[in-house]
């Protein structure tokens, strides 16, 4: 058997996983549509080209950082990574199937939210579907790794939820998820700047709205891969298949 | 027992956490077929050494061959080989029995039927149930049918009747004979004696990490060169006594009752059962009150 059927095979258990767990699957994908709904009842048709780039980069973190920083550390915690290791299944093969599992549930939530742009909120389809597609691989790419590297710095599963939001909550409203980051003060401005998720929304307010091409978007694309390279070197070194030390 | 290679070859095995000394030198082979129990109490190292026979942890020194592999290594040879059944370990919680045996058949080159390793641990009537909702015994045996679903030629069990009500030990020494009875070779550690008994063709006794005795049940018991006598004397009072040659006592016994007209009353002699060699190796070293001994 090769890695990559063996990363298939691990990829379908995941996937099944994934919907018989309601809860998890209703935080990654109702929630954010749930934002959608109501920020669209209330927002004007201006300040939707703000909100829905804002939460499509939501969704992608959300289903990539916050759900691999729960589900690693559950996974170390509870002894199935350990289980794994004793197995015949490649790491590389198993870290595939999991990291699959997470970028299609930020694919498929980027894919509610181009429907829903263009039949609920009438912005049309989206003007740059090249930037579209980049900015979805890149920051699933920089969130799953950051996810993932995090998950070694969580103590155990319980704090996992607490230290998770702590990250993601206020990363999403410097970022100007919920309205234009330009009104946010300049030092806070300068804090999201130097963060990655200003970066992934750039890039999908040109794809939804603007249609600027990636010409224009080099420097969100060299801070998003910067990200991702810490992330990947955060996930390999702190890496372990078992929560306690040996 | 067969003469050829050995499933598994320990020499000198040591391994340490910074300052502190877990395994201090450890020897012992596992023939293939045999059912080896490491022995000891908690904290004796047996965890640590299985851990470095199953690929988890690295040795600090020594030589190790499990099947002819350096588990240090993990080749993935190796792995498709060997099943573990680990001290604790967690499940997917929404994974339904048959569908994890047949998840984990699916990474192993030759995979057992399914249903027949469900049939052989017990689960057949769980099959359909989630992982997380099994009592701690259908866990455990969850836990085996996953480490047997590859075919494995070498099984490690680590404690896996702790924490068992005796029903459930029972059971899970029957699934033990069974797999003695496919030919597979097993390494179990245990702290329970009358496991080590049950099951066991050789046992070694561990203790801070190092091999206090080894070898089959029944001798290592016997092995202690000394008997114990015990009856009641004259005054009605229990006495006993540890003699290598138990034979000019009850000499003496014998014949003192007889001279007196009276039954020699509680006679006993006995030798040593595993768990008295086993308390007497494994105890504490504490400063002893002054024993009283018999006449």
């Amino acid at each position: 058997m090769s890695a990559s059927t063996l990363a298939w095979h691990h990829y379908r258990l995941e996937r099944k996983m994934f919907w018989r767990n309601p809860t998890a699957a209703f935080f990654s994908f109702v929630l954010p549509l749930i934002f959608l709904v109501l920020f669209g009842a209330i927002s004007s048709a201006e300040n939707l080209k703000i909100i829905v780039p804002g939460i499509a980069g939501l969704s992608v973190m959300a289903t990539t950082f916050n759900a691999l920083a729960n589900q690693m550390t559950f996974l170390r915690d509870a002894g199935v990574l350990k289980r794994m290791h004793g197995t015949p299944l490649p790491g590389g093969s198993y870290l595939a199937g999991v990291l699959g599992n997470a970028a299609t549930n930020a694919g498929v939530q980027v894919g509610i939210i181009v429907f829903a742009s263009r039949f609920a909120f009438d912005l049309g389809w989206p003007q740059n579907w090249l930037a579209l597609v980049v900015f979805t691989v890149l920051g699933v790419a920089c969130f799953a790794s950051l996810g993932i590297a995090f998950s070694h710095v969580i103590p155990n599963f319980d704090a996992a939820p607490a230290y998770t939001n702590i990250v993601f909550l206020p990363m999403i409203f410097i970022s100007g998820v919920f309205y234009d980051v330009e009104q946010v003060p300049q030092f806070l401005h300068d804090i999201a700047n130097a963060l990655p998720l200003v970066h992934v929304i750039n890039g999908f307010q040109a794809a939804f709205v603007t249609g600027a091409g990636l010409d224009d978007l080099l420097s969100d694309i060299a801070v998003l891969l910067l990200w991702t390279a810490l992330g990947v070197w955060g996930a390999i070194r702190g890496w372990r298949w078992d929560s306690r030390n040996g | 027992m067969s003469s050829g290679t050995p499933a598994i070859l320990v020499r000198d095995l040591r391994k340490s956490y910074g300052e502190f000394e877990a395994v201090r030198g450890i020897d012992f082979e596992v023939a293939p077929g045999e059912v080896f129990g490491l022995l000891g109490p908690n904290g004796a190292g047996k965890t640590t050494t299985v851990e470095i026979l199953e690929g988890y942890r690295r040795r600090s020194a020594g030589i190790v061959s499990v099947l002819g592999f350096d588990p240090g290594d993990r080749p993935r040879a190796l792995r498709e080989r060997v099943g573990i059944v680990l001290q604790s370990c967690g499940m997917y919680r929404h994974v339904k029995v048959r569908e994890a045996v047949a998840y984990w058949a699916g990474m192993y080159p030759s995979a057992r039927d399914v249903d027949e390793v469900i049939e052989i641990v017990g689960l057949t009537e769980k099959r359909d149930a989630l992982a997380r909702t099994l009592s701690g015994g259908q866990a455990r045996r969850l836990d085996l049918a996953l480490a047997l679903i590859g075919d494995p030629e070498l099984v490690f069990l680590d404690e896996p009747t702790t924490g068992f009500d005796p029903a459930a030990r029972r059971a899970a020494w029957e699934t033990i004979r069974r797999l003695q009875e496919l030919g597979k070779t097993v390494l179990l550690t245990t702290h329970y004696l009358d496991e080590a008994q049950a099951l066991c063709d050789r046992v070694a006794i561990v203790k801070d990490g190092r091999v206090l005795a080894d070898g089959p049940p029944a001798t290592l018991g016997t092995a202690a060169s000394h008997y114990r006598v015990s009856w009641r004397d004259e005054h009605g009072e229990l006495r006993t006594r540890e003699e290598s040659d138990p034979t000019p006592l009850l000499h003496q016994l014998t014949s003192g009752a007889l001279a007196r007209g009276e039954p020699l009353r509680d006679l006993s002699v006995s030798r040593p059962s595993l768990e008295d060699v086993y308390l007497e190796l494994t105890a504490e070293p504490e400063p002893e009150p002054a024993e009283e001994t018999g006449a």
